[in-house]
């Protein structure tokens, strides 16, 4: 099994309040990990760092060690950009632009300094058909991003993420601003890219994590409790406290 | 039993305050509509005196270019052309906002996303006190800097549109920047994490995203910019020269609707068409803030953004 991030003793501070308390976490490659744990626990403040989201909140300092392909991600001589080309990311409330569907899944390869329009063309419909969202918006790719309803904007937000080729997405609870039905074609999506991209899912929702993740790892006041494949760690938790999250005892 | 249905049918003291405060702000509405249904009945009717009870056509009075309402001209029709004010006011205008708009993005990026606590320390009483400063002051300074310097470098009077378009600048553009600087902090953060999230550097997200999503807010500035530019009379007036002759380059002295507005009002008998005709200046002026709202309301319907 291949990790595509690797992480070591990771601490963060907000201020002086340390917030993660030296955490061991590696997401293998093409495998989905949901990331659980009550509110406040610090699974979004983890996800941030993979990605280096949390270098523009004031503030914060983090130690340990991260690693992307073997790369350290806070190396200095890493190029911030290009690592959020390679680590995308989808937020808890779908955040499309204001401009047109095509606008916004083009968003990353115009970035990207790509002209050509026909590969532009093919990657937003490629991206759109993996998120599920293709023959939705078809019709409608010059329509305002917005207009569309909460759940498509999430799955146009996903093609935005896709469009760029990312080799692992982070997803901060990505169907918890959503109705059941939108959030069963987000988990879908997710079961048919998963061959191509590694995903690390924060979800307050256990069923949703159950159904679709390989490996789960639990989060409890900053810290990392306990993590296995999915059915291990539903089935026979090893720790008191997440056989007691998972039975609902708090949450 | 009798206490309960008692309860439930009369009105509770909450809903009476509740009415109470309803009629008081209805009165306070109403009122505040018959004025502006006068304002605009007095402008129309006096304003439109001028062609329908002194018959000048109404294509005269906006494309011929001589001004002098006391006179008539040797077909006994009186000189009321004033497409020398239009066209000054609108080129003050538009010269300004032209001007001013980007030192105003300039400003405002500045204090929103390049040093948005420095930038705002220092700009923002800087722009309040651009703001509060009144109009009489920035004519003066005009009268005696502006018009020199434009005399000095450009040689004629000094005197004109450049003077009043340089003038008109520093007034817009506190109004353009504070504007623009509050439709940059409307744009959610979350365009901004979006836009870097997906590889994008600081200024991409800037130039990519946040001006692009806050270009309504933008033109809603510059018209509002616009408006005022449009109405302003005493700083202009102190400026402009106040010759009504077609301006035909921007250094000779020329004039706009408002500055022959403040000069003449005083000297017209009410009634009489040289009072009617500066009536019906007023009513342009008044069709133009008209205008300048609806095109405002047009852009802040269009260009919604996500909250
Ligand atoms: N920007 C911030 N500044 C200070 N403290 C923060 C900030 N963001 C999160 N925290 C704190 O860090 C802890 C973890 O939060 P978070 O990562 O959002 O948890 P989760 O995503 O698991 O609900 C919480 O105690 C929260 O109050
Ligand atoms: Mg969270």
């Amino acid at each position: 099994m291949v990790n595509v991030i690797t992480t070591h003793n990771v601490r963060l501070y907000y201020g002086d309040k340390e917030a993660l308390h030296g955490i061991d976490l590696d997401f293998p490659k093409q495998k989905i990990t949901a990331l659980i744990g009550p509110s406040g626990s610090g699974k979004s403040t983890f996800l941030r760092c993979l990605n280096r989201m949390n270098d523009l909140t004031p503030g914060v300092t983090i130690t340990g060690s991260f690693k992307l392909d073997g790369k350290d991600i806070y190396s200095p001589k890493t190029d911030v950009v290009e690592l959020r080309k390679k680590v995308g990311m989808v937020f808890q409330q779908p955040n499309p632009f204001p401009f047109s569907v095509f606008e916004n899944v083009a968003f990353g390869l115009r970035l990207a300094g790509i002209r050509d329009r026909k590969l532009i063309q093919e990657r937003v419909e490629t991206s759109l058909k993996q998120a599920a969202v293709w023959d939705e918006v078809k019709d409608k790719l010059n329509d305002n991003a917005l207009s569309f309803s909460g759940g498509q904007q999430q799955r146009i937000c996903i093609a935005r993420v896709l469009a760029v080729q990312p080799e692992i997405i982070l997803m901060d609870e990505p169907t918890s601003a959503l109705d059941p039905v939108s959030a069963g074609k987000i988990e879908d999506l997710l079961l048919d890219i998963q061959d191509k991209f590694t995903i690390a899912i924060v979800t307050h929702n256990m069923q949703q994590a159950s159904r679709i993740s390989d490996r789960t790892a639990f989060f409890l006041d900053g810290k990392l409790v306990e993590t296995g494949l999915t059915k291990q760690l539903f089935i026979a938790p090893k720790q008191e406290s997440t056989s007691d999250y998972l039975n609902g005892k708090f949450g | 039993m009798e206490d309960i249905k008692r309860q439930l049918t009369h009105s509770s003291k909450a809903t009476k305050q509740d009415r109470y405060g309803k009629a008081i702000a209805f009165f306070c509405t109403f009122l505040i509509g018959l004025l502006v249904v006068s304002i605009l009945y007095l402008v129309a009717s006096r304003g439109l005196a001028t062609f329908f009870k002194d018959h000048v056509s109404v294509w005269d009075f906006l494309t011929k270019q001589n001004w002098n309402p006391s006179q008539v001209d040797k077909n006994g029709s009186p000189l009321v052309g004033a497409l020398p004010m239009i066209v000054g006011s609108f080129s003050v205008t538009i010269f300004s906002a032209v001007l001013a708009t980007p030192f105003a993005i300039a400003m405002a990026l500045f204090m929103t996303e390049i040093e948005p606590r420095r930038g705002t320390k220092f700009l923002q009483p800087v722009i309040e006190l651009l703001v509060g400063i009144p109009s009489v002051v920035y004519g003066f300074v005009g009268l005696t800097i502006v018009v020199p310097v434009v005399r000095t470098v450009f040689g004629g009077t000094g005197f004109g549109i450049l003077s009043g378009t340089l003038v008109l600048f520093v007034m817009v553009l506190p109004t353009i920047t504070s504007m623009y600087v509050d439709s940059l902090r409307a744009v959610p953060r979350f365009y901004r994490e979006a836009s870097l999230a997906l590889g994008a550097t600081r200024w991409q997200t800037i130039y990519k995203v946040v001006l692009r999503a806050s270009i309504p807010g933008l033109l809603t500035a510059i018209i509002f910019g616009m408006a005022r530019a449009f109405g302003e009379a005493l700083a202009v007036q102190m400026v402009i020269g106040n010759a009504s002759l077609l301006p035909h380059n921007l250094i000779s002295p020329a004039s706009t609707l408002t500055s022959v507005l403040t000069t003449g009002m005083g000297n017209t008998v009410m009634g009489t068409l040289p009072n009617n005709a500066l009536w019906s200046l007023a009513l342009i002026l008044l069709l133009m803030s008209l205008c300048f709202n609806l095109i405002v309301r047009y852009i802040g319907k269009k260009g919604r953004m996500a909250k």
